[in-house]
């Protein structure tokens, strides 16, 4: 094998799990330890400059990064980041005066951006400080989109949504509540510089079958939860089935027990480990005893006496294949489940009649627009889109992402820049070594398991609607979760010519990740090392040839747990700890770099 | 040293050896000596030799003396038996142990200090009585607990780091212990362990007093250009004449290597080695040829490791007493002590 490009910062990003599969490539590693450090701002203010919406996400985040997480591989849970986000967004200080302020004076550019929800938002977060005239159309009477009308207050409170969307609004953005826009060719023609879609996919799936139209009690999940969210809706029967077992059918289910129901199941079409819906929400539902009934597939409503009284399933039973797929099953008979009332929650679709046909706005055969998936930018010049409205639903994280995107692609729009010449991610890297034995964080590994936060009561929690069951980490908890996490980005960097094949660094290694031996191929290599390399998704860590024996050094990245005694026995510093800061280039970065110099990941704003 | 600990990862993977036990159940404390040290490496090819070897901690006795070296036994195996004797007076507390219980494994730990200056004429009555042990000399050719002075295994020339070559002629364990009778002696690198681990292997179930001579360089005081047992020297200058591969008991024995190149040999224990030339003129089976062999590679300036002699036809010391198979410590008092009445007979056959 050749030895590994580290001059490319993707290499040490990729060791970085976490940040590597957070879409925004929040710097996880470090706001743990200003958490651990107790500088509760700092954690939020890092995580703001990435994911924008901290105590939000700390709440209601999708946690890509926690099955990417390197603690899951070492033992069986990884560290619980989302919530170590909300416990830097509880205990923060008032940080107003940290945030990016408007400039006296603008650029004179006039951007829109369409909805009000986290794409949108992301957009005016970027563009307002740089002098950017920012216009938000909502058609709503609030803000905050989807992450206000379709998930439950009783998970996300109103009062954190407001506050941190405030943040944006006070960078002296123009919001034009209630105003829907009917008309793309309308709001071209008023002159705007550049408009960003940010609308969502507010369209829920309908399920054609018999009877669907012949009750007012089948709702549709998301129209259903925005109308919990405003109060038009404040009750539902007893018995509430629940049709599909994503994330939206986890919200129903849990607020359908809020408004009266007593008997909830979520019917799945497919077994467990097939189900849409996330770990953790599923477990939150069934510590609310919600029964998830798998493998019935919804055939037609029932009716006696024109009155919705159940509905009428398949039971299906399902090959599962070798490569883990399964098939489309067949039938095996029949079952009736009654009901009051059934909530649709199998998916929601984007949907743009508003956007005339001949604008250059080219659509796909699922009637999306053609959007370029690095500049966010659809077949129309100076037109953007973004979060689910841009390649249908994600979640938030990703929309935030696409906001990011997005800003950078107008402010090089408006000036006339080659959209794809974007800045490269850039990496900083710092050794860590503060004496002897000592390094500037916390490198001990720490056996403690996940925290569980704690919940409200089975009893009180079901009193009021608005009732926020997760009350967040304690500080002690708080105190012993941050010690789990690994110091991903605290790298291990070795350099070869300093090396006497002492073997000192492989026989300390607790988790077997190193090996000094002859080079070969990726295959063959990963074969013979100290402990077998078998995820192969894992890089391999390859130097040059050992001065010595011409021998190489193999780290295989894989569940190296960055204690760093590697580095404490190497007696002639061939290894060392260095911190790894992946520099993400912003659209405040961009401006900076019109005299060119590299990302400065946020620091300009 | 290193302020942490090792830390005790559980990882799913780990192979278990047949009573249940990883090579992390096999670890001791924390090494405190210098950062790069060979001695460490020894430690970990011990851990992993005693791992495979399917050894029950308890059964298990680490003697050590004094020095850099002597410090081995804290960091490995917490859970076995150990004593950190007298300086250069280990052979005879293990003497003793093994005299008094014969079924427990003997490792030896002993430094170039311990053995061939202070220690050297234990080490020599260790030999003669063909005690059943594992002696593992852990030389590097200085005294690194006292700033580096040369040892009595320092060569003819090698420099130290400050000061006057070395002018005296030195001891080489593995010849001595040739000359003296030893019936199994091997040499190795701390920087080979794929050489070293075998060897300690095969010396640990060898019947009778098993050496190995083990280069392990003293990365603060003897790791210099100049030295002649530096990491850098001793890779330069060191050749393999014959490795050997310990069969377990529950593997065939496949010799798949050339023919002629690789001879099992039958321990009397009931183990078996295999033995892998690498000169196909070496015969560790021939004393003398051995004792040739190392002069003339001494002489040209080479370190010749692998399995350098090997005799399983002499008895070890309880077979030459003719000891009973159980061990005393096992034996009831009653049978130990022949009793006032026998005493008092024995007595009167002196006045």
């Amino acid at each position: 094998m050749k030895p590994t490009d580290t001059s490319n910062p993707e290499y040490f990003h990729k060791v970085v799990d976490c940040q590597w599969g957070c879409p925004a490539h929040t710097d996880v590693p470090s706001y743990i330890r200003m958490i651990a450090q107790g500088q509760f701002s700092d954690a939020y203010m890092e995580n703001r400059k990435s994911n924008v919406f901290p105590g939000i996400l700390g709440r209601v985040c999708d946690r890509p990064c926690e099955p990417a997480c390197r603690r899951g591989r070492v033992e069986d849970k990884p560290v619980a980041i989302c919530r170590l986000k909300r416990v830097a967004a509880d205990h923060r200080d008032d940080i107003t005066e940290r945030l990016p302020k408007a400039p006296e004076k603008t650029n004179g550019k006039k951007i829109a951006l369409l909805g009000a929800g986290c794409a949108s938002l992301t957009v005016a977060n970027d563009l307002a400080p740089m002098g950017y005239e920012v216009t938000i159309f909502e058609a709503l009477d609030t803000t905050g989109g989807l992450m206000r009308t379709n998930i439950p207050s009783f998970r996300l409170p109103p009062a954190v949504l407001d506050e941190e969307i405030g943040y944006i609004l006070d960078m002296g953005v123009d919001l034009k509540l209630g105003h829907r826009i009917n008309s793309m060719k309308d709001l071209l023609d008023e002159g705007f510089d550049a408009v960003f879609v940010g609308t969502g996919a507010p369209k829920g799936k309908n399920l054609e079958i018999p009877g669907r139209y012949d009750s007012d009690r089948i709702h549709i999940g998301i129209e259903w939860l925005e109308s919990v969210a405003f109060e038009h809706i404040k009750e539902i029967g007893k018995k509430v089935l629940i049709i599909g077992v994503g994330n939206t059918a986890m919200d129903c289910c849990r607020t359908s027990l809020r408004l009266g129901a007593d008997d909830v199941k979520v019917m799945a079409r497919k077994p467990r480990g097939f189900f849409k819906a996330s770990e953790w929400e599923l477990e939150d539902a069934e510590e609310e005893n919600v029964e998830i009934l798998v493998n019935h597939s919804p055939k037609e409503f029932v009716y006696e006496d024109g009155k919705l009284v159940g509905m009428k399933f398949d039971l299906m039973e399902y090959n599962i294949e070798e490569n883990g797929r399964i098939d489309r099953g067949t039938s095996t008979g029949e079952v009736v489940i009654p009901c009051d009332d059934v909530v649709l929650a199998i998916g929601q679709d984007n949907a743009f009649p508003w956007i005339e046909r001949d604008l250059g706005i080219e659509f796909d055969k699922w009637d999306c627009p053609v959007v370029n998936e690095t500049t966010m930018m659809c077949t129309r010049d100076g037109i953007f889109f973004g979060g689910d409205s841009a390649f249908g639903p994600k979640n938030i994280i990703w929309a935030v992402e696409h906001g990011h995107q997005a800003a950078i692609s107008i402010h090089k729009y408006c000036h006339g820049e080659d959209l794809h010449d974007r800045l490269p991610m850039g990496l900083n890297l710092s050794t860590q070594k503060m004496g002897m034995h000592e390094w500037s964080y916390s490198n001990d590994y720490d056996g403690v398991s996940r925290q569980l936060v704690p919940h409200v009561g089975l009893k009180e929690r079901f009193k009021k609607l608005n009732i926020e069951v997760e009350l967040g980490f304690s500080a002690e908890q708080a105190a012993e979760e941050v010690e789990r996490c690994l110091n991903c980005d605290i790298q291990t960097v070795f350099t070869e010519s300093l090396c006497i094949e002492c073997d000192a660094c492989l026989d300390i290694c607790p988790v077997n990740c190193l090996t000094i031996t002859p080079n070969g191929e990726e295959q063959d290599i990963r074969a013979r090392l100290k402990a077998p390399a078998l995820n192969p998704d894992q890089a391999l860590y390859v130097s040059g040839a050992l001065p010595h024996t011409a021998r190489v050094m193999v780290k295989d990245e894989d569940i190296c747990v960055h204690c760093g005694l590697c580095a404490e026995r190497c007696p002639t510093g061939a290894w060392d700890m260095q911190k790894s800061t992946i520099l993400v280039p912003y659209a405040a970065d961009e401006a900076a770099s019109d005299q060119p110099q590299a990302a400065t990941g946020g620091a300009a704003k | 040293m290193t302020y942490i600990a090792k830390p005790k990862i559980s990882l799913p993977n780990l192979p278990k050896n047949e009573l249940g036990l990883t090579t992390r159940d096999y670890e001791g404390a924390v090494s405190t000596l210098c950062a790069g040290c060979g001695h460490d490496s020894v430690t970990a090819a011990l851990i992993q030799a005693v791992f495979e070897l399917d050894i029950e901690p308890h059964m298990l006795a680490k003697m050590s003396g004094i020095g850099c070296s002597s410090k081995t036994p804290a960091y490995f195996v917490s859970e076995a038996h150990g004593f950190n004797s007298v300086h250069g007076r280990m052979p005879s507390v293990t003497t003793g142990a093994n005299a008094a219980n014969r079924d427990m494994t003997y490792i030896g730990v002993s430094g170039d200090g311990d053995s061939l200056s202070i220690g050297v004429g234990q080490f020599v009555h260790a030999i003669r009585r063909n005690l059943n042990m594992c002696y593992l000399i852990e030389n590097n050719g200085v005294y690194g607990l006292t700033k580096g002075q040369f040892s009595a295994s320092a060569d003819i020339g090698t420099k130290p780091k400050k000061g006057l070559p070395n002018q005296q002629e030195p001891i080489d364990p593995a010849s001595a212990a040739l000359a003296l009778g030893a019936t199994y002696i091997a040499r190795s690198f701390s920087g080979d362990k794929e050489q070293l681990i075998p060897l300690i292997k095969g010396a640990i179930m060898h019947s009778g007093f098993s050496l190995v001579d083990i280069i392990s360089p003293c990365v603060t005081f003897n790791d210099h250009e100049g030295s002649t047992k530096s990491y850098a020297h001793t890779r330069e200058f060191y050749r393999h004449v014959a490795n050997i591969d310990y069969i377990h008991p529950t593997e065939e024995i496949r010799v798949s290597y050339d023919e002629g190149e690789a001879l099992p040999i039958h321990l009397r224990g009931g183990d078996t080695i295999v033995l892998r030339k690498v000169d196909r003129d070496y015969d560790p089976t021939s004393r003398a040829d051995a004792f040739k062999h190392l002069r003339d590679r001494f002489n040209a300036g080479e370190i010749t490791t692998g399995l350098l002699y090997v005799n399983e036809d002499r008895a070890e010391m309880h077979e030459l007493m003719h000891n009973i198979d159980t061990p005393l410590s096992r034996l009831p008092y009653e049978g130990l002590h022949p009793g006032n009445d026998e005493l008092q007979k024995l007595q009167s056959r002196y006045r």
